[in-house]
């Protein structure tokens, strides 16, 4: 499982994501060093582990515009490509991934899954239950201006959050 | 000026403006392709699996479409199968209207492109906004997508930054790549916010689910939904597969295949109305995900047609990667403004333009596509483009009239063709041309590179400023038969070399070389006389020509395959019609002869590697080679057969990586390509240091370097010892 850790934040790195490690017990110290304020974000789901007061949970539209962050939890992390995956819920994963400039996605080191193919075969499902879920590696990027640019539409950077005892 | 001058000043005037960015953004993604596919264990797996599954698709289609409207309508959306695409804009005009749309946004689509969508909701007073900044860049500048993947690789920074200046008078300065993103995204951040409409197209869409899948880099097609009430979706019908169960191979292989990244940034999987809140800027309200209204068009406009002919199904099966394109030598020379028609770029737009807008629009473009094989191994799902365009070509041309020069080709040209152009013709005859012109040499080539000669030449579109083969009274078969045939007594092993035409006739000195190199290992070697192989045919879209060709090759070459004896060509482009091109004529003859003909080098590789005595060739100690691998050898992987023999007689080799040089068989000669082969030949030619001897093994990359002032030889010729 450490081994798959490893694999998984050398391939992060690769695509231009940060990556932070840490435990259920150290998170919210996690936090405070990866979050910038105004941060906007949707309930994590792990237990124990729960985003600080400070972070909007309930945006507006101009929250979402004015945010510096947008924190998700990420369903699954793909080692080999160093993707994680974003599933939609009401709570609006969607646009707190995608319009502020930074995205921190908190990952359980349970949920990490070897490939894209072991991940297609997770949003089958997901699929198959009328959800919305988008496959995310590294930041928003185009080289349609000339030369590489981060931060096209979506965010400029993503910061990966991994609690390894999850 | 005639039309061959038009095309002509039309391919120089885009070699200067947007040949370099062109140059650079393919080959870069060429190169990236390579290296991103090469790490990936189970590539050619991946490649036969995704094929299979769209082979599967396709010939299922009609139950596809009737299970994705059933999904999709089972969740509150609407499935529109548009005829063409007259019916597809009506439809989605009247969604607009149903909606009270001003302002629509729209991510990346080729399939709106084609259909022209944004003219038509134009026409209905809505405004779009193209929010893929390269597509952006193009609505503002009012131009066509020059490439797939790539719409605006045509243009560098500095041209963007010009025509945002002028355009939106920015009020600040627009320098780098950052500062050109950072005010697009503003720019269009504000239309999202305003638009009721969002427009996607779609890689992929799973029939099971009714899931869209989009492969992006952005961010802007998930934009271009989640702020907008209504998403209307438009996509080619061939986009269906069974399920998202099926996507795994497509995705590990789209990017690669594209750009040499492993993945894009987001795969995007939206089962509509699907999970995510509708985001309100202008009320700043969340709306609940329900209240999305969705529309999936699947299009039709020709590919139900495409897909009962059996020669342009193939297409069907494209994923729209742009590999085809970035792997072309002439694409990476002019891009998709010449090589395209009205709106697909690219190799594999040959099938898809005359599928969609018919053969006129493929014709315009057809001859671009030499046959040089270098985007098959590229293509994600092994479609044949070659082959496409050559059915496309021979179509082209049947249709064709006959002209008042027919005269200059008719008595010599026993082609089964009816109709065709005289300058296809002439090239698609040349076996029957050079026997002539060697039986009548010195006196042919005189009167070829006569004032006459060229006069009539240039009638029918050969470039005066080509030099033409110089014609051999004495042939190889010739020489031969008068040095009493082979000198090896007893041989264990006996080939048939192949005399094809440019060797027999024009080249000999290759051909003498390769009977001396063989006989040097112990191989005894026969010279029957045998018939043109069908490539020069094939090559202009003659292929019943090609096929009789091949039959009559067939015929000759059986009896020694009957007797055991191998085939040996020193043509490359010759041997990839006996391994190729003849499962496409002669299917049911042609095993025997592709499992048993050889490239020479390759079968001197077999017989070294078998214990032959390698100091029997020449000691190339000290030697320092280039070697050029004609297009064809690259695809059939027979350039590490010459890297191994030369190496192992002591020469030094560096290899190129140009995928052609340019001349590929007749198109260089021709009037309105020559600046374009030279071009190709141009950056071929600066990956050869002057430092080192030449080398290559076709027939056209020989013309080609010799004429770009370099002096060739072909790699046999090096090892042969003289006798």
């Amino acid at each position: 499982m450490a081994g798959d850790v490893d694999a998984f934040e050398t391939a992060a790195r690769e695509v231009n994501a940060e990556v932070t490690r840490t435990t259920a017990g150290e998170f919210d110290a996690a936090m405070e060093d990866v979050l910038v304020d105004p941060a906007v974000g949707t309930p994590l789901p792990y237990h124990g582990v729960s985003l600080p007061g400070w972070v909007e949970t309930d945006p507006s539209p101009s929250d979402l515009a004015a945010a510096a962050t947008g924190v998700t939890s990420a369903g699954l992390g793909v080692v080999e490509s160093g993707s994680v995956v974003v599933e939609s819920t009401a709570a609006g994963e969607d646009p707190t991934s995608l319009f502020p400039e930074r995205h921190v996605a908190v990952l359980a080191a349970s949920d990490l899954v070897a490939d894209v193919s072991a991940a297609v075969e997770h949003l089958a499902a997901v699929a198959g239950e009328g959800r919305d879920a988008v496959i995310e590696t590294g930041p928003s990027a185009t080289a349609d201006m000339g030369a590489l640019v981060y931060g096209a539409h979506g965010p400029r950077a993503v910061h990966v959050v991994v609690i390894e005892d999850r | 000026m005639s039309s061959r001058e038009q095309k002509a000043a039309e391919i120089r005037r885009l070699l200067a403006t947007e040949g370099e960015a062109v140059s650079e953004n393919a080959r870069g993604f060429n190169r990236g392709r390579e290296e991103a596919t090469a790490e990936l264990d189970d590539y050619d797996e991946l490649k036969a699996t995704a094929r299979a599954r769209k082979e599967d698709a396709i010939e299922r289609l009609p139950e596809l479409i009737e299970q994705v409207r059933e999904s999709v309508e089972a969740r509150g959306g609407n499935v529109y199968l548009a005829e063409d695409e007259a019916d597809a804009n009506a439809y989605v005009r009247e969604v607009a209207d149903g909606a009270d749309v001003e302002t629509a946004v729209k991510s990346k689509s080729m399939t709106t492109e084609e259909i022209e969508l944004n003219e038509a909701l134009g026409a209905a007073g809505v405004d779009v906004w193209e929010t893929d900044l390269g597509e952006f860049v193009l609505q503002v500048a009012e131009e066509a997508p020059s490439h797939l993947v790539g719409p605006a690789i045509h243009r560098d920074r500095e041209s963007i930054a010009e025509l945002f200046e002028a355009h939106f008078d920015p009020g600040e300065s627009l320098e780098t790549a950052d500062d050109l993103t950072r005010f697009a995204r503003t720019f269009l951040g504000e239309r999202i916010a305003d638009a009721d409409l969002g427009l996607t197209g779609a890689n992929f869409v799973a029939a099971e689910e009714g899931t869209l899948v989009l492969v992006t880099s952005e961010g802007n097609a998930r934009k271009t939904v989640t702020a907008t009430d209504v998403h209307v979706a438009v996509a080619g019908a061939e986009k269906l597969l069974p399920s998202v169960a099926d996507l795994g191979p497509f995705l590990e292989l789209i990017a690669r295949s594209a750009t040499g990244q492993s993945l894009t940034s987001y795969l995007t999987f939206l089962t509509p109305p699907g999970s995510a809140p509708t985001v309100d800027f202008e009320g700043d309200e969340m709306g609940a995900p329900g209240d999305r209204e969705f529309h999936l068009v699947l299009l039709d406009n020709g590919r139900f047609e495409m897909r009962e002919d059996e020669q342009l199904r193939e297409t069907l099966y494209c994923i729209r990667c742009g590999a085809c394109a970035n792997a072309c030598a002439n694409f990476q020379q002019v891009g998709g403004h010449a090589f395209g028609g009205e709106t697909y770029t690219g190799g594999i737009a040959g099938g898809w333009e005359a599928g969609v807008h018919g053969l006129d629009s493929a014709a315009e473009f057809n001859d671009l596509c030499t046959g040089c094989t270098r985007c098959v191994p590229a293509c994600p799902v092994g479609i044949d483009v070659p082959w496409i365009n050559t059915v496309v070509r021979d179509r082209v041309e049947r249709g064709a009239d006959p002209s008042r020069f027919d005269f200059l080709v008719d008595g010599l040209a026993p082609d089964a063709e009816s109709g065709g152009s005289l300058q296809k013709r002439l090239f698609g005859n040349v076996g029957t041309l050079a026997k002539v012109a060697s039986m009548t040499a010195p006196v042919s080539n005189w009167l070829v590179q006569s004032t006459l000669g060229k006069w009539a030449l240039a009638r029918l579109g050969v470039d005066p400023r080509r030099d033409l083969p110089q014609f051999r009274r004495r042939t190889l078969r010739d020489w031969f038969e008068s040095r009493g045939r082979t000198r090896v007594a007893n041989p264990e092993r006996e080939v048939v070399l192949y005399p094809d035409v440019y060797t027999d006739y024009a080249d000999v000195e290759r051909g003498k070389a390769a009977v001396r190199a063989l006989e040097a290992v112990g191989v005894g070697v026969r010279i029957p006389s045998l018939p043109e192989s069908g490539r020069a045919p094939l090559s202009q879209g003659m292929i019943a020509t090609a096929e009789q060709a091949a039959e009559r090759v067939l015929d000759g070459l059986e009896p020694h395959l009957d007797a055991g004896r191998d085939v040996v060509v020193v043509e490359p482009s010759d041997l990839a019609m006996f391994r190729r091109d003849y499962d496409r004529l002669v299917p049911e003859r042609v095993d025997r002869l592709a499992a048993n003909s050889y490239e020479v080098l390759e079968y001197l590789h077999g017989v070294l590697a078998n214990g032959a005595d390698l100091d029997a060739l020449a000691d190339l100690d000290g030697e320092r080679l280039a070697f050029h691998p004609h297009c064809q050898a690259r695809t059939l992987e027979l350039a590490a057969h010459t890297e191994w023999v030369l190496e192992e007689r002591g020469a030094d080799v560096e290899t190129t990586t140009a995928e052609c040089c340019g001349m590929a068989g007749s198109f260089g000669y021709k009037q309105e390509y020559y600046e374009l082969s030279v071009a190709v030949g141009e950056a071929l030619s600066a990956e050869l240091p002057e430092d080192r001897r030449v080398v290559a093994s076709g027939t056209s990359c020989l013309d080609q370097l010799a004429d770009l002032g370099r002096s060739p030889r072909h790699p046999v010729e090096l090892l042969a010892s003289a006798g």
